[in-house]
């Protein structure tokens, strides 16, 4: 997915905290470990971080509380100043920009979605989606029907003249995604977005999440402690612990090769046929031309049934129809009970 | 993300106070022993403050310049400010506005219809609260009119509504300004402090002799005793805004402006209103003590009738004030939560319009509708005074009984043992708790504002203040903590009582005088009365907070582990609850120190009469020098309790928020 270049890119992200911290963390050179860190009077938040987002990829950065990655969306947007490192948005280094330059930045070419909202109270839900347009001087006539378009675009047409203590949290969070959407940025942040929301009404904003996205093809920077959501919306994922990312990849990457026990512990309790694509567990190779072809790219769950014909082997095809290996009945049954894959 | 910081090594609060009150018995059994010096500040060695100050307040009237500009053109220039605004307010609510002056005055228009002013409170009652608090403002203002206080309850309203937006404006400028800016905030901090502490009366003599005597001084003086909580509640409301709205201003791209105008204020207004209420509240309080330097209105009627000991005249104006007060509590409080139903305001400000025009054309043919007809007014005064005289017949013995009783075993005894206290064993002791309290810099603070206090030759005075402080804060804990614990936990007896201490929080300290002058005439007993009155309601208020902020788990806990409904109040809540009842007792104490100033008024011997003497002697210095060491008494209380506090809620683990 990541192109050659990509839209964001993060080098050797570092955030630490405490007196002189980007200085004293200058003096301790190339990555120190937690006990020089320690020693020197710095508390890290974000630890060498590295990571590239693709234009139109959905990268979700995942980790527990704690783990740094609020901070490190914040570094994206220098809303928190890094201590150390590189970050390049459309190739120009975001750290070397001046406040106006930020300002004009963020004003055209970022949103950000927040974790409780932050809704302003005293305004309408019309209001607050055209607030970014007001903080820029737009005309009220042109913002106000921009606006009217991004409550229609979330379905929350009707309730333009209510204010947020009126609405529910899924409202509220409709209009939160309204409003950072209103400027058509160009990277899109969300920060925990559904994790204040109870699950049916999770469920039903990842729904709209992906119906969004579907449409607009937006370059996004997803936050969540939740590795479900994670697998469900990423196209990759990026998991933190102690401020380091400790394993980058697919979705399918992560819950078949975890790369420490840490991530193992979440992907034991995904259901890994849901994830796992056919391609990724086949034998490859030839296989007979009479058995049933099923796609390679398919999730593993949805091709099994299948197997309740009788047949013990499938015939993997590609996106063009050519055979490209053999799909076992008992790999399939394995990897549904839960064994590593072979 | 931090590690969990290492608890402070202090001592528990119980052997805390038992060490101090050892110390301070130790203290009083060897002050004979002591050199002279260390008892009473040699004469020779006092600094002469009050000799400075008043030396300083003369240049600065007199001499002081910044270039071309003197500084009594810049008070001048104050003085216009708030001038102006005040004649048209004045000229709207009372005395019409006029061509030409005093009797060869010509009146071009009317003051607003009384009728109309009632209406407009009841059209912003309705906006903001409904029916109920449209009829709570017509009752309110209708009282005053009815009692025959409309003409003075609208002069003193006009100097209200003149100080509320200066004071609402300023103080949240600086308090913007305190929140961008540490080296601001840390700046004003300790004269917020010493604005908070001073005796109102301090400050009166300067403000005379800068700003003459009349309304404008009145509203200056008022404007230093309302704005610091206004700055204090901005600087904190800013501070306590969502770190989400503040990212999320940022990331819209706002400018510092936008940010502070469009985001934060906004997202803030409902504790800002708060400061709005404190505001419009303390204003109302300096009402009678602004019209000693020439506020008329409600203000003056009641210190006139004290003056000539007419209670019942007194009491009605009193009332009118205690009307105003309500109606304009209510009504922001109301306004804090915005209004009751959205939108609309324009139709309200075109029915407001109406009325005042239809009043006031009305009122030209109908005399009744422009001013409350004088057939119609009410007066009680004569009843009060009736039922005085009666009690004061017919009692006098039972009375004279419990006066003489409380002063012989309980008032007489402590003055003694404060008064033989030596200031150097004091400042000594109040240092070394404040060092063990909250280190060393604390200890130092405590410390030198109490030898300050005897270096500027006040300490006998200063004593008295603290005994009849003491004493009233003890009285008022007494009564107030068990009467919080007995409705903390029925929230139909708290109901009642919140309602009557709030309305006891809203009358302007000059009223709790009144009864007890009444009753037990001048002397230490009634000021002790007057004061308890007073601060009881932060010891009720403080201690049902504590009490009903204790983690309802702890008590389900409590009671599965089989404790009694006994032990569970003794083990459970009122140890956790412990902090926040040490708040309570610092408010008390703030409560009783302001009071006690008041209560000069009814002859005590402490800093209070200093300063009043000071007032009516006109000498700045004099007055500054002994409101400053009420303050210096006030600020020690408050640092040492707070920082007990703070080791109390760290011990328990009850974080750093809460209390003020």
């Amino acid at each position: 997915m990541t192109q050659a270049t990509p839209k964001l890119l993060c080098r050797d992200v570092w955030k630490v905290f405490g007196p002189r911290a980007a200085e004293r963390l200058a003096a301790l050179g190339p990555d120190p470990d937690a006990a020089a860190l320690q020693a020197a009077g710095l508390v890290p938040a974000v630890r060498g971080a590295t990571l590239a987002v693709g234009a139109g990829e959905i990268f979700v950065i995942m980790g527990l509380s704690g783990s740094g990655k609020s901070t490190l969306v914040r570094c994206m947007s220098r809303l928190v100043e890094p201590s150390a490192g590189e970050i390049l948005f459309n190739g120009q280094n975001l750290l070397a920009a001046s406040d106006a330059e930020m300002i004009e930045i963020r004003r055209h070419k970022m949103g950000m979605v927040f974790q409780h909202f932050a809704l302003l109270p005293h305004l309408s839900v019309l209001e607050n989606v055209a607030f970014p347009l007001a903080v820029q001087g737009v005309a009220r006539g042109v913002r106000e029907a921009r606006a009217r378009e991004m409550v229609a675009l979330v379905g929350l047409s009707g309730r333009e003249g209510a204010f947020p203590r009126e609405l529910s949290g899924g409202q509220q969070q409709r209009v939160g995604i309204a409003r950072s959407l209103a400027v058509e940025p160009e990277l899109w942040f969300l920060d925990e977005p559904f994790s204040a929301l109870d699950p049916l009404i999770r469920r039903e904003m990842q729904d709209e999440f992906i119906r969004l996205q579907s449409v607009l093809k937006k370059t996004i920077v997803f936050i969540t402690h939740d590795f479900d959501e994670a697998i469900r919306l990423a196209d990759r994922i990026a998991i933190m612990k102690d401020g380091a990312i400790v394993q980058m990849g697919t979705p399918e990457e992560i819950v078949l090769r975890p790369a420490t026990d840490y991530v193992r512990e979440f992907t034991r309790a995904v259901p890994k046929a849901k994830v796992v694509r056919v391609g990724s567990i086949m034998i490859a190779g030839p296989a007979a031309a009479d058995l049933p072809a099923v796609a390679a790219g398919a999730a593993v769950a949805d091709v099994a049934p299948r197997f309740l014909d009788g047949a013990t082997a499938l015939r993997v095809v590609d996106a063009a129809g050519a055979t490209v290996g053999l799909l076992r009945q008992v790999d399939v049954v394995r990897l549904m009970l839960g064994g590593e894959p072979g | 993300m931090n590690p969990p910081a290492p608890l402070p090594r202090r001592g528990a609060p119980w052997a805390v106070a038992l060490v101090a009150a050892l110390a301070l018995w130790l203290i009083w059994m060897l002050a004979p022993l002591l050199p002279g010096w260390a008892s009473d500040w040699p004469k020779a060695a006092i600094v002469p403050a009050a000799r400075w100050i008043g030396a300083t307040v003369k240049w600065l009237t007199n001499e002081a310049a910044l270039g071309p500009v003197a500084f009594s053109d810049l008070t001048r220039a104050i003085a216009a400010l708030i001038d102006a605004p005040y004649r048209i307010v004045l000229s709207a609510l009372s005395t019409g506005f006029l061509d030409g002056r005093g009797s060869t005055a010509r009146m071009i228009l009317p003051p607003f219809a009384w009728v109309a002013v009632v209406g407009v409170f009841a059209l912003l009652g309705h906006r903001f609260g409904g029916w109920r608090l449209a009829l709570l403002q017509i009752l309110c203002l209708g009282f005053v009119a009815v009692f025959g206080q409309w003409e003075s309850a609208m002069v003193t309203l006009a100097s209200i509504l003149v100080a509320v937006p200066l004071g609402v404006a300023g103080g949240v400028l600086i308090g913007i300004a305190a929140w961008r800016r540490a080296w601001i905030d840390r700046a004003i901090a300790p004269v917020l402090d010493l604005m908070q502490t001073m005796p109102v009366f301090a400050y009166l003599v300067p403000i005379l002799i800068l700003f003459g005597f009349g309304p404008t001084a009145a509203v200056v003086a008022t404007l230093i005793y309302a704005m610091p909580p206004m700055t204090r509640i901005t600087t904190l409301a800013l501070r306590r805004v969502a770190p989400e709205i503040q990212d999320l201003g940022r990331m819209v791209g706002c400018t510092e402006r936008q940010m502070v105008w469009r985001v934060l204020v906004p997202a803030a207004r409902e504790a800002l209103m708060v400061g709005v209420n404190q505001v419009i509240m303390l204003s109302l309080n300096m009402v009678i003590i602004a019209s000693m330097i020439g506020a008329g209105g409600l203000g003056f009627d009641v210190l006139a009738a004290l003056r000539r000991l007419d209670f019942g005249a007194g009491l009605e104006a009193g009332f009118a004030i205690v009307a105003l007060a309500i109606a304009l509590d209510r009504l922001s409080q109301a306004a804090a939560h915005g209004p009751a139903a959205p939108g609309a305001g324009r139709s309200y400000t075109l029915a407001a319009l109406a009325l005042v025009i239809g009043a006031g054309v009305a009122g030209l043919m109908l005399p009744g509708v422009q001013s409350y007809p004088e057939a119609l007014r009410l007066s009680t005064g004569a009843f009060w005074s009736d039922a005085m005289a009666w009690i004061n017949v017919n009692y006098f013995d039972t009375l004279e009984a419990i006066k003489n009783a409380a002063l012989v075993h309980l008032l007489v005894p402590v003055k003694r043992f404060m008064l033989g206290l030596p200031w150097l064993g004091v400042a000594v002791g109040l240092g070394l708790l404040g060092w063990r309290l909250g280190g060393a810099r604390l200890g130092v603070l405590a410390g030198v504002l109490t030898a300050l206090i005897a270096a500027t030759g006040q300490w006998e005075k200063a004593m008295t203040t603290v005994y009849l402080c003491g004493v009233s804060t003890l009285v008022a804990m007494a009564l107030g903590v068990p009467l919080g614990i007995a409705v903390a936990g029925r929230e139909a007896l708290w109901r009642p009582v919140r309602a009557v201490i709030d309305t006891l929080q809203t009358l302007p300290s000059f009223v709790y005088l009144m009864p007890a002058v009444m009753l037990f005439r001048v002397g230490d007993f009634t000021a002790m009365l007057a004061v308890v009155a007073y601060a009881v309601a932060p010891a009720i208020r403080y201690t049902v907070l504590g009490l009903q902020g204790v983690d309802p788990r702890l008590i389900e806990a409590g009671r599965a582990m089989g404790c009694t409904p006994a032990q569970i109040l003794t083990r459970i809540r009122l140890r956790l609850a412990f902090p926040e009842i040490l708040l309570g007792l610092n408010q008390t104490i703030m409560f009783a120190l302001s009071m006690l100033v008041i209560t000069a008024l009814v002859g005590t011997r402490d800093l209070g009469q200093e300063v009043y003497i000071a007032l009516t002697k006109a000498d700045p210095g004099r007055g500054l020098v002994a409101g400053l060491a009420v303050a210096f008494i006030a600020i020690v209380a408050d640092r040492l309790i707070q920082a007990g506090a703070r080791g109390a809620r760290a011990r328990l683990g009850l974080g750093a928020g809460g209390g003020a």
